[in-house]
């Protein structure tokens, strides 16, 4: 059963102070994530990752398009008792205790007073927080208040997750915290869309990943296959320097050290590559597979501009 | 739908309980009303006369001070600090957050305005020592300053609903100096001809009429208030601050909160 079904929701904002123009935030986004699924939504700083999850949470109104979340339509205020959000770079209401806070956000949530003072000391313990007292947020540390951001989001038991970049600009040690909160939800079953630029983080903790540049969906896919587009490449190493202008054509990178080459080329031109130095009289060294990285699929997906990129992706389910 | 907007309500009286900048405020407002007596000695005979004026203008004037001070930040503070995001992502309308900020500001100041009455009371009871029956009747001038927090709260917040604060401050302040004159207004307007005149009567009746929510001087008088006026003054103060609310709340159901 889809958790989230975006359909074709667009933004567009509009530029200029006499004759206004519109520019595209977002273009018509398509996309479905399944129930207990984790899925990570991935692009560089500017790509349409938050005004993604900001039109889902009605922070703000689409374009054109609409949304399914749990199978309601996404403007309806009721389904969102059972989804969570944590936005980037969270600030809380900092003349609060995390206890307080916790109790006004699962008041709003519909919570009955009975369950939150069962659930609060829980999850104050669960997310590493349980000593806090009743200090004041405006004392926690920006990684204490990441934390009292994901209890925040889960305050209510909600059933989808919505993380925005939840490890940007914590350290090492705060990374791996949360990665371990969200893996602990991913593992409760709990339906999880993350937004992140940290691709180690995705890669670690995503079942699939779609990645969005300059408001465009670019790729999507489970992660291992994306991994294998990128990796479809070898590694050849010949001496013969000299065979190197007949076969510029078919290498993407090279380096030439003395009279030996090493180059980089893709599974399909490889035969040819090959027949070619054998040809000139090359002799060949090595040849090695290149394991792909979803770093290079997604370098790939987002380098250059709007012009040089592939095609839209179109939608794969798993 | 009650709990959610309790909810809001108390969060906003409690934020605004725990900024340090109300309690400055509030005890300048007190050491004015404390401080009364002493300027009565000044005049033989009319200590309590001043001691009236002063407390119920520095109940009204600090009331409506931190009215304007916090309310100018009610929205745009959230938006600017984005903990609104976490709001509007919980079954929360965004009329219920206006109606919770709105009704949480003016139980901030109706608690305050108590505490103010209080002290203001305490300063008569030390300079009448006693206090008479007729002393109630200022009673009727604190409910009409209350009555005045309901306006300049809902048009603070309107202004709040789609301005920054520095334009929402201005805004209020030079509304709230407007309509404490509006009875000149309405009479330039009886005065003037043409276009001016419907400008000046569209404008006199458009800001709030303050003038009438204005009884110090006539209690302070002993002068008795009509209950036509209490009536009128009660019925003036829920709609106008009604129809500002609900436009507060219409302009925020439509604003791409950025």
């Amino acid at each position: 059963m889809p958790a989230l079904e975006i359909l074709g929701l667009s933004k567009n904002y509009p530029v200029g102070f006499w004759r206004k123009t519109l520019k595209p935030a977002l273009h018509p986004l398509h996309l479905t994530v399944n129930e207990g699924e984790t899925f990570g939504f991935l692009g560089p700083n500017g790509a349409g990752k938050t005004t993604t999850l900001k039109l889902l949470m009605g922070i703000i109104f689409p374009s054109s398009g609409s949304a399914r979340i749990l199978e309601r339509d996404f403007h309806d205020p009721e389904l969102r008792k059972e989804v969570g959000f944590l936005p980037e770079q969270p600030y809380f209401y900092d003349y609060l205790s995390a206890p307080e806070l916790l109790d006004y956000y699962a008041r709003l949530s519909g919570v009955p007073e009975v369950e939150r003072r069962r659930r609060i000391p829980a999850l104050l313990e669960r997310v590493g927080l349980s000593d806090v007292g009743k200090k004041q947020l405006r004392k926690f540390s920006k990684g204490m208040l990441q934390r009292v951001g994901i209890a925040q989001a889960i305050v209510h038991d909600p059933r989808l997750i919505f993380f925005d970049e939840p490890m940007s600009g914590l350290d090492p040690i705060g990374r791996r915290e949360v990665r371990e909160l969200i893996q602990g939800l991913k593992d409760e079953g709990k339906t999880i869309f993350l937004t992140t630029h940290i691709l180690s983080d995705a890669e670690s903790l995503c079942d699939r990943v779609a990645i969005i540049h300059q408001g465009e969906l670019r790729g999507i896919g489970v992660v291992e296959d994306l991994k294998s587009k990128s990796a479809d490449k070898n590694e050849v190493v010949w001496h013969g320097a000299h065979a190197l202008g007949a076969v510029s054509t078919l290498v993407s990178d090279h380096h030439v050290t003395g009279d030996t080459v090493r180059a980089v080329v893709s599974g399909g031109d490889t035969d040819s590559l090959l027949e070619k130095l054998r040809q000139q009289g090359a002799r060949i060294v090595s040849l090695i597979p290149l394991h792909g990285t979803l770093e290079d699929y997604f370098v790939e997906q987002t380098s250059g501009g709007a012009q040089a990129q592939a095609p839209r992706t179109q939608e794969v389910k798993a | 739908m009650i709990s959610r907007l309790s909810a809001i309500t108390f969060n906003t009286f409690r934020e605004a309980v725990r900024d340090r900048v109300l309690y400055n405020l509030i005890i300048f407002a007190l050491l004015l009303v404390a401080t009364a007596p002493l300027f009565s000695q000044i005049s033989l005979g009319i200590e309590k006369l001043i001691l009236v004026n002063a407390g119920l203008s520095a109940i009204s004037i600090f009331g409506i001070i931190i009215a304007i001070f916090i309310g100018i930040g009610l929205v745009s503070k959230e938006i600017e600090k984005k903990t609104l995001y976490t709001i509007l992502s919980r079954p929360v309308r965004r009329w219920e957050f206006i109606a919770g900020k709105y009704f949480g500001l003016l139980m901030t100041l109706v608690v305050n305005a108590f505490f103010m009455t209080a002290g203001f009371y305490l300063a008569l009871l030390i300079v009448s020592r006693g206090l008479a029956m007729d002393d109630a009747r200022l009673l009727i001038a604190i409910y009409f300053i209350i009555l005045e927090f309901f306006i300049v709260t809902a048009v603070t917040l309107l202004f709040s609903s789609f301005s920054t604060p520095i334009f929402a401050a201005i805004f209020a302040f030079a509304l709230f100096a407007i309509g404490t004159f509006s009875e000149d207004l309405h009479n330039f307007a009886s005065l003037a001809h043409g276009v001016t005149k419907w400008l000046a009567t569209g404008a006199a009746y458009l800001v709030p009429n303050f003038a009438t929510l204005n009884v110090i001087s006539q209690v302070a008088h002993s002068e008795s208030i009509s209950a036509k006026l209490v009536l009128f003054n009660t019925v003036y103060a829920l709609l106008y601050s009604l129809t500002a609310v609900v436009i507060a709340i219409v302009i925020f159901g439509r604003r791409n909160l950025k």
